[in-house]
């Protein structure tokens, strides 16, 4: 069975509305700016959405309602997707977030962190009549909710799904990756010589995924997120994970490597994540195809990432257009890679999304025109 | 059809292999309770000790649930409720007072449910298909779905399915294996009846 | 400074969850990283904590880690020189 994305939306600093966000990265516009966090932290760079714009922004969508930010964040994604789509019986809202709203531990509110309730008001909100589905998988959890959701529509599970991502910009999360020495004092720079770690962003995406054929639809083709099984924290030197991942990937497509016209990958621009990237990249005979890491222009979202870049790839292959791998300059990796410097409008059939997380996490994903 | 091969339950006084105690608490707390197996086991595995306690609990089922088994492509499925907040509460304490700023990266490291996968897929050198859930209870339905499909397209050859609580000092796992064959069929009166 | 290296063992043991490790099995001069203590990059970052929090030294560098932590001998002479807590 086949299963597609076909509508989808973006909340992230560059705009509200996937086109809108397409068009911010295609013209090299960066949501990356000094961010101040608190009086611990002080500023960083990192990519945040204004809060003045979000409100003015979600007035038009529910004037009334009071709960909190990343909910609101949430709501604003899945609306419009929402509008064009409806709710069936057996439709499925699959949430992907690594931290949800652990900002409310700065309040003591224990409880509001739980992300079953975050799921549960999500759920409850738009009326869906099943038990929402959560995946926590550190930063490969937005291209696992739409594996998961393909996989449960493949079964007969489900009948089709929403498949929502978020994360926001917190001082718990800088914290942990100042702690980490992982991040960068500057705009981030993936795979580039230079490069000196990652900057953090917020974002909200969501993405109606079914079985039917719909002309705009973008397939999944093939998917597979095998564990590296080497650190908890740093990734195998040989990319040993994320390379079985994509040879996975393909098996399922049914393609080869030759077969890859792009590659959006994860691309935090430290010093490991690229390096094994690019050690994977040329075991599995990808090396020389155009690749790119939007971190530079969206910094790294996390449980948000995976499908806010799985969705602007899919952008990518029906506009027929790959977009600079914003940051870089001149090569970092000690394989070299085919890093796409400039906007370039090329016939794109077949997309390979890939991406990587703390735990040994990979995955990947080929996508494919209709 | 496929089998449930063998299931450990860890609860707060003892430990039990396909429902028979194999371990039991002398009174004492999570740390100390899990010493003691560690030791009894003849585990030799100093990592351990850097663990938080979700995943200490987590590699705890798996050490005896994997115990004999050499298969490698075995896919990991654990949830649970609360995520790590546990571990959070303490990160977040590391950076709540501006006077006493010190986040550290060894409890940072665990503030994500899925390092409970990483820590088994490491001790067992498991290179497979995995995925962390979050659920108010034990998504029993769910979890057979995804495991048969994993089964069924070949992407896994067995799968771990798994409970994994721990929160302000209460704890709880419920783990068992998917098989081709085993003591129980993969039915949804016997993943209820284990993880009861 | 001899005080200063059997409280760093102390703390090395504590804050690295070193459980079966007591400060008698540490040498001065025992390499940490490597085939010594085997200890990981989780384990040097952690370490670098350690200085800021206990003596007050915030590396300019992290990659100065790996200098000052190749034993308890080293990290005890740039502790002694750096101090800014006692």
């Amino acid at each position: 069975m086949a299963v597609y994305i076909h509508d989808t939306h973006i909340i992230s600093p560059l705009g509200f509305g996937t086109r809108e966000n397409f068009e911010a990265v295609v013209s090299g516009k960066t949501g990356i700016a000094p961010v101040f966090m608190n009086d611990s932290i002080g500023s960083v760079y990192a990519a945040r959405i204004n809060d003045e714009v979000l409100d003015r922004y979600f007035q038009s969508i529910d004037a009334m309602f009071k709960g909190s930010r990343i909910e609101k964040l949430l709501i604003a994604a899945l609306t419009p997707v929402m509008a064009k789509n409806g709710i069936k019986e057996n439709t499925v809202l699959v949430l992907s977030t690594t931290k949800g709203n652990i900002k409310a531990l700065e309040n003591h509110d224990l409880h509001s962190a739980f992300i079953t309730q975050l799921a549960q008001h999500i759920n409850n909100y738009f009326g869906f009549k099943t038990e929402p589905l959560v995946v926590s998988n550190a930063c490969v959890s937005g291209v696992m909710a739409l594996s998961v959701a393909k996989r449960f529509i493949e079964t007969g599970g489900f009948s089709d799904a929403y498949v929502v991502a978020v994360d926001e910009l917190s001082p718990f999360v800088v914290s942990g990756f100042q702690s980490f020495q992982a991040m960068s004092s500057e705009p981030c720079r993936p795979y580039d010589a230079q490069r000196s770690g990652v900057n953090l962003g917020e974002a909200a995406v969501a993405a109606y995924v079914s079985a039917e054929n719909r002309p705009d639809g973008v397939l999944m083709a093939g998917e597979a997120h095998i564990n590296d099984a080497n650190h908890i924290s740093g990734p195998s030197r040989t990319g040993e994970g994320l390379l079985l991942s994509i040879e996975k990937a393909f098996k399922e497509a049914g393609i080869t490597a030759r077969d890859i016209d792009y590659i959006s990958a994860h691309g935090t621009a430290t010093l490991f994540n690229d390096e094994m990237e690019a050690v994977a990249f040329h075991r599995a005979g990808i090396q020389q195809v155009p690749v790119n890491s939007l971190k530079g222009y969206f910094g790294h979202t996390l449980g948000a990432s995976g499908l806010l870049e799985t969705v602007l790839a899919a952008e990518s292959l029906k506009n027929n257009m790959l977009v600079a791998s914003l940051g870089y300059e001149s090569p970092g990796t000690t394989q070299p890679l085919n890093i796409i410097m400039k906007p370039e409008k090329r016939l794109l059939k077949m997309v390979l999304k890939t991406a990587s997380g703390f735990g040994g996490s990979n995955s990947a994903m080929v996508l494919i025109k209709n | 059809m496929y089998a449930i091969n063998k299931f450990i339950n860890i609860r707060k006084d003892a430990i039990f292999e396909n429902g028979t105690c194999v371990y039991q608490n002398e009174d004492e707390g999570f740390s100390a309770f899990m010493k003691k197996v560690y030791k009894e086991r003849g585990l030799a595995y100093p990592k351990f000790y850097k663990m938080d306690d979700l995943c200490k609990l987590a590699f705890m089922a798996a050490d005896l649930l994997l115990e004999g088994d050499n298969e490698k492509d075995i896919a990991l499925l654990l949830s649970n409720r609360e995520a790590s907040l546990d571990t959070d509460l303490k990160h977040q304490q590391t950076i709540q007072d501006a006077a006493a700023y010190f986040p550290s990266p060894s409890v940072f490291v665990y503030t994500l449910p899925n390092i409970t996968i990483g820590e088994i897929s490491i001790r067992h050198g498991l290179k497979s298909e995995s995925a962390f859930f979050i659920a108010d209870r034990f998504p029993a339905e769910r979890m057979q779905q995804y495991a048969e499909y994993l089964l069924n397209s070949q992407k896994a050859q067995k799968v771990l399915c798994g409970w994994v609580h721990f929160m302000n000092g209460e704890y709880r796992a419920d783990f068992y294996l998917v098989d081709s064959r085993g003591l129980l069929t993969h039915t949804m009166e016997h993943i209820n009846e284990i993880t009861k | 400074m001899e005080a200063l290296k059997q409280e760093l063992k102390e703390r090395i043991i504590e804050v690295l969850n070193l459980e079966d490790i007591t400060p008698s099995d540490i040498q001065d001069t025992d390499a940490l990283f490597g085939d010594g203590l085997g200890l990981d990059s989780i384990d040097a970052l952690e370490l670098i904590v350690l200085l800021d929090k206990e003596y007050g030294i915030k590396l300019a560098d992290p990659k100065q880690g790996k200098e000052i932590f190749q034993s308890v001998e080293t990290m005890a002479a740039f502790i002694a020189e750096n101090r800014t807590k006692l």
